[in-house]
């Protein structure tokens, strides 16, 4: 229980560095901690107590106890591609920098035609 | 892993991303978020999923914190 | 709105998700409980096609259509950025422009690191169904190792040895390549992105079918999309001037 209540709190303490940012890309930063609460929480279901990870060798038999592979493979390539689009929208920041000559939300309000 | 390990390594990621948030400097922010990163690689590895800490090792570490840093530098010249 | 109100809606509103949350991981099954269901029915599959690693076969074997969708978002990002962050009227892009003084002992641990990095992303990828690892990893190894010339030399010897479109091209190529194994697997087999020969002995290099060669079609893709998304950045960062005013 005790991991899923961190996997929360790390959802809206980035929900909160985002509500609080002066900066864009500050802001971009607070998103990835919420993105990295659902790989806590993803793992968190998968586990199971005294088991081990899901990788048969000579010295784990195929008999093992082993942790759930599925939420495992979700989660590694979420963190490849989340990436990626954290990439994505840094250059958005830069540029939204480009064209106002600032990063602040609270100064990009109004739409410019 | 004992529950003892468990419950450690998810309080210092809690206590990680609680730092990375309220750090106000975008550039030092990059910083905390590599920290983050090797926080959370262990946690991965403590609840037996190396693929994953790979992943993220290679990923939270190298990657996002050089591309912010990067862009905190256009940015910054920009103005 | 200002913030003082912002944040006073947000405390509402986290408020409320706080609740809504505790009810929801109250249902959850309890941490490190006993039954997983996906994880017999992965474990046995993944034996029954010799993947050691169970992780990679759900990865390319099993529900390999969620990594070919992955793969595509991936594409798509990165046509995304090298849109956005194009070189734009009324710039300039200075060639060979190279930052300030490296110490003499980073330049000698880069350039030391450098093969041995290159050489662990490659066994990586190519052990990924018998090791922990795979395409996704091996890929991102091999793309951040390669910039160790970046940490340890200078931009300018990085700029010559990285031909932006073989990249771009190893790019397409990989996303291509996954797609065309499926394609193969559906003549062969009757089923898109099917194993085509779920054989070999269990923990060795050949063994487990199209999941290593699917492998290295991520890996190929994976670090072609990660070099160009740095070079994108590193090209804004350092060369690209904003019309003769730096």
């Amino acid at each position: 229980m005790y991991a899923y209540v961190v996997a929360g709190w790390l959802l809206l303490v980035g929900a909160f560095g985002i509500v609080r940012s002066r900066n864009l890309i500050h802001a971009v930063v607070c998103l990835s901690v919420c993105q990295s609460s659902t790989y806590v929480l993803l793992l968190a279901i998968g586990y199971q107590s005294h088991a081990t990870a899901p990788v048969f060798a000579s010295t784990v038999p195929t008999r093992a106890k082993v942790v759930d592979p599925v939420v495992q493979a979700m989660t590694l390539t979420d963190i490849v591609v989340s990436a990626t689009v954290t990439a994505l929208l840094l250059a958005l920041a830069i540029q939204i920098a480009k064209r106002h000559h600032t990063v602040d939300p609270d100064d990009l309000s109004s739409l410019h035609g | 892993m004992t529950s003892a390990t468990i419950v450690a390594a998810l309080t210092i990621v809690a206590l990680s991303g609680t730092a990375t948030v309220l750090t106000g400097s975008p550039s030092r922010q990059a910083v905390a978020l590599g920290g983050f990163g090797i926080v959370l690689t262990v946690l991965f590895v403590v609840l037996q999923a190396p693929d994953v800490a790979l992943s993220q090792l290679a990923v939270g570490t190298a990657v996002v914190p050089l591309m912010v840093l990067l862009a905190i530098r256009k940015a910054r010249n920009i103005r | 709105m200002t913030r003082a109100t912002r944040l006073a809606l947000f405390a509402v509103a986290a408020a409320g998700l706080a609740v809504l949350l505790g009810a929801a991981f109250a249902d959850l099954p309890s941490f490190g409980a006993a039954r997983h269901p996906y994880r017999d029915a992965a474990v046995t599959s993944a034996i029954a096609h010799h993947t050691a690693n169970v992780v990679s076969s759900v990865n390319f074997d099993t529900r390999a259509i969620d990594t070919l969708g992955e793969e595509v978002i991936l594409l798509a990002s990165v046509v995304g950025v090298a849109t956005l962050l194009r070189r734009a009227e009324g710039e300039h892009q200075r060639r060979g422009a190279s930052g300030g003084r490296v110490l003499e002992l980073t330049k000698f641990a880069g350039y030391q690191m450098l093969g041995v990095t290159l050489l662990i992303g490659f066994d990586v990828v190519a052990h990924g169904h018998v090791t922990p690892g795979g395409g996704f990893q091996g890929g991102v190894v091999l793309a951040t190792g390669f910039h160790l010339l970046y940490v340890a030399g200078r931009y300018g010897a990085l700029e010559r040895l990285r031909p932006l479109p073989a990249f771009e091209l190893g790019e397409a190529a990989g996303a291509t390549g996954f797609a065309g194994l499926g394609l193969a697997g559906l003549a062969v087999l009757g089923g898109y992105l099917a194993n085509l020969w779920p054989g070999g002995s269990f923990g060795q290099l050949l063994s487990a079918g199209t999941v290593p060669l699917l492998n290295i079609a991520v890996g190929i893709e994976v670090a072609s999309g990660v070099v160009v998304l740095l070079a994108k950045f590193l090209e804004q960062a350092i060369a690209i001037t904003d019309g003769g005013v730096e």
